[in-house]
C-alpha cells in the first residue's frame, strides 16, 4: 500500500478553550478512589513565564497494566447535549485540561500498572505558538527504563515527577519549553 | 527610548521568503521533504519562545512504548447534534451559505475508524466565542463553533457548517488570517495525534500569513487546503469541500489487525 504523505500539524492557537477542554477532562480516576493520585505542575515558556495558554493530554495504563483504555472520557447526556462526567466505572487512560491563568494544571488519575517496569504517564502539550505539540513522559518514580537511562542526568531529572513530602499522594511535574531545565521532549518517528 | 516602529507584512513576508529560499536549496541538496512546519519558525512570533532548543529525543523500537497505543471515544462521547454546527440552536446562524466538509482521516493509508474527529471556528463575522477574542465583531447567538463525530467504517468523517470569517490578530501590524476551521484528530496510537486547521481554496490572504506559511514546503501546504466538490453540494442547502486528512506517527497495532 502506498504510503501517503501526512496532513501538516498546525499549532492549536488562543481560542480553543470553549472547544477542546471538558467538565471532569482532569478527573481520569472516579472520585473518591483510595488509590486515586494528584499530578500537578506549571508550564513555563523560554523567558520563565508561565504558559497560560496551554492545553496538556495524559494517556496511560491502567492500574492493571491495560492500554485498552475505555470509551467516555466526554460522556455526554443525549437529552441536553452536555457533559456528564465520566461513568465512575471505566478507566479511560485519557485526560485534558487546559492550563489556568497561573499557568498551572492538575490532573487526579490511578497510578498505572505495568508493562512498563517504572510507571510513568504519557503527556502531550499544544500551545499557541507551538507549530506542532509535544510528547513528553512524567515518570512517577525513578527506576531502571531505557528512556531514562539513555539520558544526562540533569535532563532525565526533567522527566521525573516527584512526590511532594507536605502533600499526600501528590505529584509535581513541570513543563518548561524552553531555555534551562528545558524538558525532555519526545520523538516517535 | 522610542519604541520599535510596528512590524510591517513587508517585514514578515521577507523573514518567511528567507525561510523558503533556505529549505529549497536544502532540497536540492538533498534534503528529505518536511512535512511538518519547524517549531522555530520566527515570523509566527508566538514560536520564539515556545519551542524547545534541545533536539526531541528518539524513541524508537520500543514494543512496549504506552504512546503506541492511545485513547478510544465512543457514541458516548458524541451527540447527535455535535457534526451539525448550524443546528445546535434555535436559530439559524448567520451565514452566506451553509459548508459541507465530508472527506476521510486515514493513517498513510489504512482507513482509521470510529476515531474522534473534533473541530472550532469562528464565526461568520470572524469572531470566537472566547472571551479573550477581542475582534470587534459580532458573536452569533445561532452559532458557537464546536462539532465533533466519529470517523465511520471507511474512516470519512462529515461536518455541516457555516464558512468562518477571517479575522485580524496581532503577530504584525495589519495581521489577517485566512478563513480557516481548527481540528484535533487521534488515531489508533497517542503518537498519531493531530491538531490542524484547514483553509478554503483560492483565498487571498495565504501568502500573508506566517501560520499557514510555517508550512515551508509548498506541497504539504497544499494538503491543508480543502477541495470544491460540486457532488457534495446540496441543492438549495449547502456547498460541499473534500478535505482529506492523513496521520502521521508508529502505530503498533493497524498491521496485525489487517487494516
Ligand atoms: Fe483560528
Amino acid at each position: 500500500m502506498p504510503s501517503l504523505p501526512p496532513t501538516p500539524s498546525h499549532t492549536v492557537g488562543p481560542f480553543y478553550g470553549y472547544a477542546l477542554p471538558f467538565p471532569g477532562g482532569g478527573d481520569i480516576a472516579p472520585a473518591g478512589h483510595p488509590d486515586a493520585l494528584t499530578l500537578h505542575g506549571y508550564v513555563y515558556d523560554g523567558a520563565g513565564e508561565p504558559v497560560p495558554d496551554a492545553i496538556v493530554e495524559f494517556w496511560q495504563a491502567g492500574p492493571d497494566g491495560s492500554l485498552a483504555g475505555a470509551p467516555g472520557s466526554m460522556r455526554r447526556d443525549p437529552v441536553t447535549g452536555g457533559f456528564l462526567g465520566r461513568n465512575g466505572v471505566d478507566f479511560t487512560g485519557f485526560g485534558r485540561v487546559p492550563t489556568d491563568a497561573d499557568g498551572h494544571y492538575t490532573v487526579r488519575t490511578l497510578p498505572p500498572g505495568a508493562p512498563s517496569p517504572v510507571p510513568y504517564i504519557s503527556v502531550c502539550v499544544f500551545a499557541r505558538g507551538l507549530t506542532h505539540h509535544l510528547f513528553t513522559r512524567a515518570y512517577l518514580a525513578d527506576g531502571p527504563d531505557a528512556l531514562l537511562a539513555s539520558l544526562a542526568p540533569e535532563r532525565r531529572a526533567t522527566l521525573i515527577a516527584l512526590p511532594e513530602p507536605d502533600r499526600d499522594r501528590t505529584h509535581r511535574f513541570d513543563i518548561r519549553l524552553q531555555g534551562e531545565e528545558e524538558t525532555v521532549f519526545l520523538d516517535f518517528g | 527610548m522610542t519604541p520599535p516602529p510596528p512590524l510591517t507584512q513587508s517585514d514578515i513576508d521577507g523573514e518567511i521568503a528567507g525561510i523558503r529560499t533556505g529549505y529549497e536549496k536544502a532540497r536540492a541538496a538533498g534534503a528529505p521533504a518536511a512535512h511538518h512546519p519547524p517549531r522555530d519558525f520566527p515570523p509566527y512570533r508566538s514560536s520564539l519562545l515556545r519551542h524547545p532548543k534541545q533536539p526531541l529525543v528518539a524513541v524508537d523500537g520500543d514494543p512496549e512504548a504506552v504512546e503506541l497505543s492511545g485513547p478510544v471515544f465512543g457514541h458516548t462521547d458524541v451527540t447527535e447534534l455535535d457534526h451539525d454546527l448550524t443546528r445546535q440552536h434555535a436559530g439559524r446562524s448567520a451565514r452566506r451559505a451553509h459548508h459541507r466538509l465530508r472527506a476521510a482521516a486515514r493513517q498513510r493509508g489504512p482507513a482509521e475508524r470510529g476515531q474522534l474527529v473534533e473541530l472550532w471556528q469562528a464565526n461568520a463575522s470572524g469572531r470566537y466565542a472566547h472571551q479573550r477574542d477581542q475582534h470587534p465583531a459580532p458573536l452569533d447567538p445561532n452559532f458557537t463553533g464546536v462539532g465533533r463525530v466519529l470517523t465511520g467504517d471507511d474512516g470519512s468523517y462529515s461536518f455541516t457548517t457555516i464558512k468562518p470569517g477571517a479575522y485580524p490578530w496581532r503577530n504584525h501590524e495589519n495581521a489577517w488570517r485566512p478563513a480557516h476551521i481548527h481540528f484535533s484528530l487521534f488515531g489508533s496510537a497517542f503518537t498519531q495525534r493531530l491538531v490542524t486547521q484547514m483553509y478554503f481554496p483560492g483565498d487571498p490572504l495565504f501568502a500573508y500569513d506566517p501560520i499557514l506559511q510555517s508550512v515551508t514546503d509548498e506541497a504539504a501546504r497544499a494538503r491543508l487546503v480543502a477541495a470544491y466538490d460540486h457532488s457534495l453540494s446540496r441543492p438549495e442547502q449547502s456547498l460541499g469541500y473534500r478535505w482529506d486528512i492523513v496521520l502521521d506517527g508508529p502505530s503498533a497495532t493497524w498491521i496485525e489487525e489487517g487494516r
